[in-house]
């Protein structure tokens, strides 16, 4: 290990490897990435399904499968990765402070940074569901961790709150593995998992997904005995008199991710309240010079072969910053408008070549619809849908010339077709 | 005539398909976006089949990602998990080594990780 790297990496999950390999092949070979687990791939090694890749490699891969990819091609260049090491700090000025058995507590400079540290579940702290506090209580990932990684069951009869593809997956995960899956309650109308998940993961095994129902109560002392759920109004109050009773010794929560940023607020890193990552151009650098952005830290996306795809772009900017310094910027800003939940690149910088394609989220269901993303009243892209989701995330591309019509800001909005 | 809908699993979209039968063979299907859908469809109303993924215990204890290297029948799941939890293997493993030769249906178990 040296003092000083081109470019550090933080983070060796899908996101901080394509990274890492396109801005090798990019040409700043001097690269170095941290990663806090004993071995690459990211929450990958957990992901012991099929269907990765299919966008990228055009075939249905495991999480191993898809990560081993990646993790040949950094070991065939040779790329320095640390694993093992957690980074406590990252300053404005790109000082990263981490520490593992073999160093210590130790600092590396960086020319520039690449924060690819995903995302974590949100938990039942977050949500306030009542009840003690007995064990038996999971988020779906540290079920997932339990059962692929370590070889254990957390618990044979089983209600799962939140619809998200995780909590999915380990229904039939758990199911497979013997165990009774009750049910699956999502307070919304919608489930925020993939269709095609709730056909094999659900529907194939007969357990039942009640929407608009939430979980009201934790019943156990030491170890959870019950559940029960209700149904809640368009308010998302739960309505009395539509409790359902079901005995379970295991509650998992699938509830929502969160890009995990602590290092990135460290920084003094702008983050956004929308995507609750950083707030960054369309080559992924974030308001700090030099430190960029990419994978589920930026935005969750739905698909990892879209984290490659994104990661590639913020390890092709980092080698160019390295080797050309930071330039002026003639900024335009990206703004969610009406039925957008949030929009991501959030500044375009004209200065920039290229087209440049948003990524963002609508905040409910939609039919006939159409999305234009506007500059005051001239339209610059504008696009019909048949149908949108809020668990599907949508892109716009927006072309050379169309971006250098674009001045002040660049609105993004939703309207129901008549 | 009966009409079955379907939610192709094929890849992320899941497509609906509608799939129209006459005397228990698909003769019409509409609503998928490309080849695999159809064929999708074209089995699942006949015999339904789907990968199996899970875990095989390796002599010192670590647990290797597997699945079974073609689509097995639905209806042998269960049967299947059963063979793969009696599985054991030495390391070490790679992605593709075969752990079990013909576990169902013509089709191997296969390791999907490096161990």
């Amino acid at each position: 290990m040296k003092n000083s790297y081109d470019i550090v990496i933080i983070g060796g999950g899908p996101a901080g490897l394509a990274a890492a390999i396109s801005a090798y092949d990019e040409g700043t070979k001097d690269i170095l990435i941290l990663e806090r687990e004993d071995r690459l791939g990211g929450i990958l090694n957990q992901c012991i399904h099929n269907g990765f890749g299919l966008t990228r490699f055009k075939e249905s891969l495991s999480g191993p499968e898809y990560a081993s990819r990646f993790i040949d091609e950094v070991l065939a260049r040779n790329i320095e990765v640390l694993t093992q090491t957690t980074v406590l700090s990252l300053t404005k000025d790109k000082k990263i402070t981490a520490i593992n058995t073999e160093y210590g507590v130790f600092t590396v400079q960086a020319k520039a940074v690449i924060l690819a540290m995903g995302c974590r579940e949100r938990s039942r702290g977050a949500l306030n569901v009542a009840g003690s506090r007995p064990a038996g209580i999971y988020s779906a990932g540290t079920a997932q961790k339990y059962v692929n990684i370590k070889g254990y069951m957390p618990g044979k009869s089983v209600v799962i709150l939140g619809s998200g593809d995780i909590g999915l997956i380990m229904a039939r995960r758990m199911t497979l593995e013997g165990a009774k899956v009750h049910a699956v309650c999502e307070i919304m109308p919608y489930s925020s998992g993939l269709k095609r998940n709730i056909a094999q993961c659900l529907d194939d095994f007969g357990i039942p997904l009640y929407l608009n129902h939430t979980i009201t109560k934790i019943e156990g002392d030491k170890r959870v005995t019950g559940v029960v759920i209700s149904k809640v109004d368009e308010n998302k109050k739960p309505i009395a008199g539509t409790e359902m009773h079901f005995d379970c010794d295991t509650v998992l929560f699938s509830v929502g991710l969160i890009p995990e940023n602590e290092l990135t607020k460290d920084a003094e890193i702008t983050l956004s309240p929308r995507t609750r990552g950083a707030v960054v151009y369309q080559n992924r650098e974030t308001l700090v010079d030099g430190v960029f952005a990419c994978g589920n830290v930026l935005q969750v996306h739905d698909l990892v072969d879209f984290v490659s795809e994104e990661s590639e772009l913020a390890g092709k900017s980092a080698s160019k910053y390295v080797q050309e310094g930071s330039k002026i910027r003639d900024e335009v800003e990206v703004v969610n408008g009406k039925n957008i939940g949030y929009v991501v690149p959030q500044r375009l910088d004209k200065n920039l070549q290229g087209n440049v394609k948003l990524f963002f989220r609508v905040t409910n269901t939609f039919r006939d619809c159409t999305i234009t993303a506007k500059c005051g009243d001239t339209v610059l892209l504008q696009r019909k849908k048949k149908i949108v989701v809020p668990g599907e995330m949508e892109t716009l591309l927006l072309t050379d010339a169309k971006i250098a019509q674009a001045s002040g800001k660049i609105e993004v909005v939703l309207e129901e077709n008549v | 005539m009966s009409k079955i809908n379907l939610t192709c699993i094929e890849c992320p979209i899941g497509c609906n398909i509608e799939v129209e039968m006459v005397d228990g063979k698909p003769v019409s299907i509409t609503g998928n976006s490309c080849p695999r859908g159809k064929l999708y469809a074209e089995n699942e109303v006949v015999c339904p089949k789907r990968v199996v993924t899970s875990t095989v215990r390796a002599t010192n204890g670590v647990l290797v990602p597997v699945k079974t290297d073609k689509p097995i029948k639905k209806s042998e799941m269960f049967e299947v998990m059963k063979k793969i939890n009696q599985t054991t293997c030495k390391l070490p493993v790679k992605i593709g080594d075969i752990l079990v030769e013909n576990i169902s249906d013509d089709a191997n178990l296969v390791a999907t990780g490096n161990a």
